[in-house]
């Protein structure tokens, strides 16, 4: 583990960093680079964050000794390849505290978590009439898979509300409460806009009323401690690559007692214990819901990122995005005709704005002639941008690796967009 | 990249002021166009008298690259006829995606300052949106056109 000890200081004091981000981004090979002439700075962690060494050290290191496909053959390879993965697994667990392995399924990511239990978890249980509730923050991943399964079951759609703020209206979500909930769909973090949702309130609500609750905390992983035990949410899911982990892997938290229940999503090896023409036997949890070989180095990748993010410090990550959180917003406005969208109180380390007679995306081109990464267009949220009645806007989003000097560059390369085209 | 040669002055001034930017009630053909990458939506109107383009007009939210360009686009076409835009969106198609065309200004004259954008790979769809809208407003394609 090559992750940085953390710098003496253990909370905000007088605005200065508890990490010492210069020996963070040695971590980051990636961040060492020209872009256009330009140093690179990557202020897209929002869209996908960047790998620390030890992450991409633990994949090689898996595919130069120990690959093999796992829970299958008797040699050593195959057992070193099972012994990573489910370490990983077991990492999993720990890092949201879930009460076993059982509750921790590995997938592509929180769109294929979210499709899973929509597909195997709504889908058998909805009435013609029955309703399943999300909120106007969510991104297309927290929408679609929703309104795939109404059509199939004759079940609706209904939506919580959200403020000017882009905050979630509370009252809003009591209102559209009723007895033909079967479901709550909530973001945790907004990737479009920032705003941290106070679930705990939500699944409180939910809960006395029996409603499952599931989580889309793909922004909320990689920013704060995450406990799946404390929100006493019923499923939760994430991504690998938004947290210093690899594409394509990700994780599905569920409550053992409803996935127990829940049929298979998809067939194939691994997830029976035997198979006939006449009848299959679905193999346990977690391995019912992972059919066919599983993205072994995707998973050891994910689990060596969350190794990596312990070690920083998730609370110490946490506060250095907040200051650089803070630091961006009073740079940002400061700049005339700038326009924060989302101003939530509780926000993650997200600014997205839009600039009078600007369009996103010719900000983005012209950011990145100036080595500055930022993600333009309407973030899969596009309910998002028709509420605030923008085609799109342009995003800057921070990771703990994310220096103040990017921040400069970013405001100084929007000085220069508006000289261009203001 | 130099993004002098992507915002050409007069990029920069058909951004600021789109010629030709309203609906057109009476319009005898009418298409849509749709970036879903960046969320540029475009409406073209065309108003034929026999083969010629009598009329063009477009309204929507763009950037300027696309904005400009659909600008470019109906002070080039008025007065020509389908052939001719048809012809000619073949010779934007080459110009913004094949490094090895020439931009003739005797034969493109304005249109020729967005030969910059095929540095640009992102932005060659914001450039093109409003030729492939022509195209499917002249032709009458049923369906709204996507760039993607």
């Amino acid at each position: 583990m090559n992750a940085t000890a953390p710098a003496a200081h253990g909370d905000r004091t007088g605005g200065r960093s508890p990490l010492d981000v210069e020996e963070i981004r040695r971590d980051f090979p990636i961040l060492h680079q020209q872009v256009n002439g330009r140093p690179l700075s990557y202020l897209d962690n929002a869209a996908s964050s960047q790998r620390p060494k030890c992450v991409i050290d633990a994949i090689s290191n898996y595919y130069e000794t120990s690959h093999a496909n796992v829970h299958r053959g008797v040699h050593l390879l195959s057992q070193r390849a099972t012994d990573l993965f489910e370490g990983s697994r077991e990492t999993v667990k720990r890092f949201i505290n879930a009460a076993s392995t059982r509750e921790i399924i590995f997938v592509r990511g929180t769109t294929e978590a979210i499709n899973l239990v929509a597909q195997s978890f709504a889908r058998p249980r909805l009435q013609p009439g029955d309703e399943i509730l999300i909120s106007h923050l969510e991104h297309h991943a927290n929408i679609v898979p929703w309104q795939i399964v109404c059509e199939q079951t004759g079940a609706r759609l209904k939506v919580i509300p959200m403020t000017a703020h882009g905050e979630l209206d509370f009252d809003g979500f009591l209102e559209r409460l009723s007895g033909r909930t079967r479901l709550l769909a909530l973001t945790h973090v907004s990737n479009a806009l920032g705003t941290i949702v106070p679930v705990k309130r939500f699944i409180d609500e939910a809960r006395t009323r029996s409603i499952p609750v599931l989580l889309d905390g793909a922004q909320a992983v990689p920013h704060m401690k995450v406990d799946v035990r404390d929100l006493e949410c019923d499923f939760y899911c994430f991504s690998g690559h938004k947290m210093c982990g690899p594409t394509g892997v990700g994780a599905l938290y569920g409550r053992e007692a409803l996935l127990e229940k829940m049929p298979p999503w998809q067939g194939g090896g691994d997830m029976i214990l035997s198979v006939s023409f006449e009848k299959t036997l679905y193999n346990s949890l977690p391995h019912k819901f992972e059919a066919g070989t599983p993205n072994i180095s995707g998973a050891i990748g994910l689990g060596a990122a969350i190794d990596y993010m312990e070690t920083v410090g998730l609370d110490r990550i946490a506060t250095a995005e907040e200051l650089l959180l803070d630091y961006a917003t009073q740079r940002l406005r400061d700049i005339p005709g700038l326009r924060l969208i989302g101003t939530a109180r509780d926000k993650a380390a997200v600014v997205s704005f839009v600039v009078d007679g600007i369009h996103p995306h010719d900000l983005g081109t012209i950011l990145d002639c100036e080595g500055v990464a930022i993600r333009t267009g309407h973030h899969c949220a596009m309910p998002v941008m028709d509420y605030f009645k923008v085609p799109a806007t342009a995003r800057a989003s921070f990771a703990f690796y994310n220096t103040r000097e990017e921040i400069d560059r970013l405001v100084a390369a929007l000085q220069h967009a508006k000289e261009i085209l203001g | 990249m130099d993004l002098q040669d992507l915002y050409r002055d007069v990029i920069v001034d058909h951004n600021r002021n789109p010629r030709n930017f309203r609906a057109m009630p009476d319009a005898d053909l009418h298409a849509e166009g749709f970036n879903p990458l960046c969320g540029d939506k475009l409406e073209l109107f065309v108003k034929l008298r026999g083969d010629t383009i009598e009329d063009v007009s477009f309204q929507g939210s763009g950037c300027a690259i696309s904005v400009a360009s659909a600008s470019l686009l109906t002070e080039r076409v008025k007065g020509h006829s389908i052939a001719e835009a048809t012809a000619l969106f073949s010779k934007m198609h080459a110009l913004l995606t094949d490094d090895e065309a020439v931009a003739d200004p005797a034969d493109l004259g304005k249109l020729a300052a967005l030969s910059g954008v095929r540095e640009f790979p992102s932005r060659v769809k914001c450039a093109s949106l409003c030729w492939h809208t022509l195209d499917a407003a002249l032709h009458q394609q049923p369906d709204a056109v996507s760039t993607e």
